[in-house]
């Protein structure tokens, strides 16, 4: 490849000003057009989002008094409050968590550390992502067919399990791709040592990953604590106090789909706070998380 | 591996830089042919002319010297060569020392020669020509190898200084003689025999040379010990009768 | 008048051949060696036939261009390979009169008396102090105050000691790169190797932090066996008291360093250190 150039010339095809004028004043209008359809298209979103927000935000302060959180529901025009609802929906939300976190751990440990490119593995994730995007009524469903029907009841524990059924894919996603962020060269370090496998998993790499762990951890507690089609099969919701797990119970998003939908005043003002509650509790789980994330390295 | 065409480096233009490197030094080397042939010329014909400009040449040999040394030096600082650029690097800059010296040589014999044409002549000069001859050859023979990188040829210009110090060593009984013969022949001797001494040292730095250019092309030495003839210093002429 | 008649060539003989008889003399006996090595990712065979001495408290420098086996070879040696499914070596690498390729091989045995460092610093996340400790607690119980000893033994012996003494419980990765690969550095030997592997420790680093790992090099090598692989060259002629070059998986000299990069005896070593490669 023997060019010859005359000196001080840039090598390739000469440039003629005129086109090139041209094709620039081409250039900026698409640019124009295309920045215009997206701004367009961001302000629509935003409205909405705006509205959504706005209106909530709005009504559910209205509703809001001391009253939601010391009173249980009751009767339409008996000074009801959410407390059963909230009580029901931590309870529910933390077990679930507590027992769908340690099993998304080993799975998602399983895939990254153990399983990686193995066909099972990829089965297994493959699985794991459908569950992630599967409608949470089939999981509801999931969970009335093989705890309520044969166990003879609505209970809190098939609420439970329903969530704890919800959180695990996400942990395992977040958990695996956590796992592979980490430098296969750290992996080698410890092997290098002489350490065993299990050791260089516990000591290093979940250390590594923390941070990130905790905070798909986190954001599957914000999802669960908005489910309500999964609660609505499996732990029914209760207008009455109750923190027997064997028994209906009640949650927050039950509430509001109950209340919502009724004729009455104070109920529906009801909903809107709850709304609002778990509006502020996902709010607030997604900051802890982002502080979480960005807190680490 | 002497002969066989070698690849380009990846960065053409220090391939270029050798090349120049190469070129520098075979001018330096075609000078200082040139000079010790004048040089010659100018004692055997008494040419005062000749002897005069070979003087005044010396001048531009020093200046290839500095000229190929900063050269290397630059090259060693910016390329960081190995091996055979390496060995290439270092022969030139060795080699133009050893030239430097020829010229210096050279330039002795001629101011010499300004001397002695001034003075009668003495015995023959048939054997400074054979052997000026043959150191001519030789310096030219090594500057060819070096120019081709043939290690062979460089090998036997190291082999083809033995005639030079047998002739040397000839010459030395021989202005002995004359200067025991007529103490007035002394200075006269005394010069050609500098200018001889001159000659055989030539020769000493052109086998130096051809050892570096062996060794640019090779990379290993060639044996300690040459085969040599020189053993004038050892030798003791009586003033017959003592 | 004087004629005093020097060889005129002796000055240059031992100014050149001096290097090579001294490097060729100086290598050691063997500490690792290697008897027609074979390795293989899955069907593709990326050593032939290696056959190699590694001399024992010495630098051993490998060299090559990108994908010529030095790496995979150095991850034979303390069997990192055998991490991954699919990659099998066959042969003789004999330490200490054991085949470190057999399958009876203690991994962790191995890994103990065959340490590597890095291309990247790898820190663990957590203290300086745990970073050290982390690999002397996989292999030996030592109460406090020993462990305390040995963790200041090991960072002085890496030259970082003085700039960490007064920040042993801060997190390692506050570290800047250079103290990092000494962190690393300090952390394999104080698992207390006998071999010491580097993989391109320096690649990541800036030229003096790259000097101070070099002299640390240096130090190590009176008491620990060096095999260092790297692609620049200049490190190579620094470090190394013997240099092997690969190419294509074949080793196609093993060499004194002086020798290596003054004569190299093989056309292709040649072509290669002197940038003439393609």
């Amino acid at each position: 490849m023997s060019l010859s150039l005359t000196a001080g010339m840039v090598p390739g095809p000469r440039k003629d000003p005129a086109v090139a004028a041209a094709l620039g004043r081409r250039r900026k209008r698409a640019d124009r057009i295309i920045r215009s359809l997206c701004v367009a298209a961001t302000l629509v979103a935003l409205g909405f989002l705006a509205s959504i927000l706005f209106t909530l935000t709005i009504r559910g302060f209205e509703a809001m008094s001391p009253r939601v959180f010391t009173h249980i529901t009751a009767a339409p025009g008996s000074e009801g409050g959410l407390l059963n609802a909230i009580v029901g929906s931590i309870i529910q939300a933390a077990l679930g968590t507590a027992i769908g976190t340690p099993v998304g751990m080993l799975v998602g440990t399983y895939l990254a550390e153990y399983a990686r490119g193995s066909k099972f593995g990829n089965l297994v994730r493959f699985v794991s992502d459908i569950l992630l995007s599967a409608p949470s009524i089939l999981i509801g469903l999931f969970v009335y067919q093989i705890l309520v029907l044969p166990f003879g009841g609505f209970s809190g524990w098939a609420g439970v399990a329903a969530l704890a059924i919800i959180v695990i894919p996400v942990v395992v996603r977040t958990t695996e791709d956590m796992l592979n962020l980490i430098p296969n060269t750290l992996r080698e370090a410890v092997i290098g040592l002489g350490a065993p496998k299990w050791k260089m998993i516990v000591l290093i790499c979940w250390r590594s990953a923390m941070s990130g762990i905790i905070t798909g951890i986190l954001l599957a507690v914000a999802r669960v604590a908005g489910e309500t089609a999964p609660l609505l099969f499996t732990s029914l919701g209760n207008n009455a106090w109750s923190i027997d797990l064997t028994k209906p119970m009640a949650s927050l998003p039950i509430a509001i789909y109950s209340f919502a939908g009724s004729p009455f005043e104070d109920w529906i003002a009801l909903a809107w706070a709850g709304a609002l509650l778990i509006t502020l509790g996902v709010l607030g789980l997604n900051v802890l998380a982002r502080a979480v994330l960005s807190g680490r390295k | 591996m002497s002969n066989e065409p070698v690849p380009e480096h990846i960065v053409r233009s220090y391939d270029e830089e050798l090349r120049r490197l190469r070129d520098m030094t075979a001018r330096m080397g075609g000078l200082a042919e040139r000079q010790v042939a004048d040089s010659t010329q100018a004692l055997v014909r008494r040419d005062t002319a000749l002897a005069t400009e070979v003087v005044q040449r010396d001048v531009q040999i020093d200046q290839l010297e500095r000229e190929i040394e900063a050269f290397c030096v630059r090259l060693l600082a910016l390329r960081q060569p190995v091996a055979s650029d390496l060995r290439i690097i270092i022969a030139a800059m060795k080699v133009s020392n050893d030239l430097e010296r020829i010229g210096d040589y050279a330039a002795n014999g001629a101011k010499r020669s300004l001397v002695l044409s001034s003075l009668p002549a003495i015995g023959s000069l048939n054997g400074f020509e054979r052997m000026a001859h043959l150191v001519q050859e030789n310096l030219k023979a090594a500057m060819d190898a070096f120019v081709n990188s043939d290690a062979e040829a460089a090998r036997r210009v190291w082999e083809a200084d033995e005639p030079v110090d047998a002739i040397y060593n000839g010459i030395f009984r021989e202005l002995l003689t004359f200067m025991m013969e007529d103490p007035r022949n002394i200075t006269s001797a005394t010069h050609m025999l500098f200018i001889a001494k001159n000659l055989e040292r030539i020769g000493d730095h052109t086998t130096n040379i051809a050892e570096r250019i062996h060794y640019a092309v090779r990379g290993d030495n060639l044996p300690e010990d040459r085969p040599k003839a020189d053993e004038s210093a050892y030798a003791v002429v009586r003033p017959a009768g003592s | 008048m004087s004629t005093t008649t020097t060889a005129p060539g002796a000055t240059a003989t031992q100014g050149f051949g001096g290097v090579q008889a001294r490097s060729e003399a100086e290598i050691n006996p063997p500490r690792i060696a290697i008897r027609n090595l074979d390795f293989f990712y899955g069907d593709n065979r990326a050593l032939k036939s290696i056959d190699f001495d590694v001399p024992d408290r010495q630098v051993t420098g490998m060299i090559g261009p990108s994908g010529c086996g030095k790496s995979t070879l150095l991850r034979v040696l303390n069997r990192m390979y055998s991490l991954y499914p699919g990659q099998r070596a066959t042969g003789e690498v004999m330490l200490d009169g054991e085949n470190v390729i057999a399958s009876e091989t203690d991994l962790n045995a191995l890994r103990a008396k065959i340490g590597m460092v890095f291309q990247k610093p790898t820190p663990f996340p957590m203290t300086i102090f745990e970073n050290i400790a982390f690999g002397v607690r996989l292999h030996e119980k030592l109460p406090r105050a020993q462990m305390e000893e040995r963790v200041e033994w090991a960072l002085t012996r890496a030259a970082i000691w003085d700039e960490v003494k007064d920040r042993l419980d801060s997190s390692a990765l506050g570290l800047s790169g250079g103290q990092q690969q000494r962190l690393c550095i300090a952390r394999t030997i104080a698992v207390r190797p006998e071999v010491i592997l580097f993989d391109e420790p320096t690649s990541a680093l800036d030229p003096i932090s790259t000097l101070k790992i070099e002299e640390l090099i240096d130090e190590l090598k009176r008491d620990f066996t060096i095999v260092i692989v790297t692609h620049n060259m200049q490190q190579a002629a620094r470090c190394a008291d013997q240099v092997a070059f690969f190419y294509l998986g074949e080793l196609i000299e093993v060499s004194g360093a002086a020798q290596m990069f003054t004569a190299p005896k093989h056309p292709k070593t040649q072509e290669y250190i002197t940038g003439r490669f393609g």
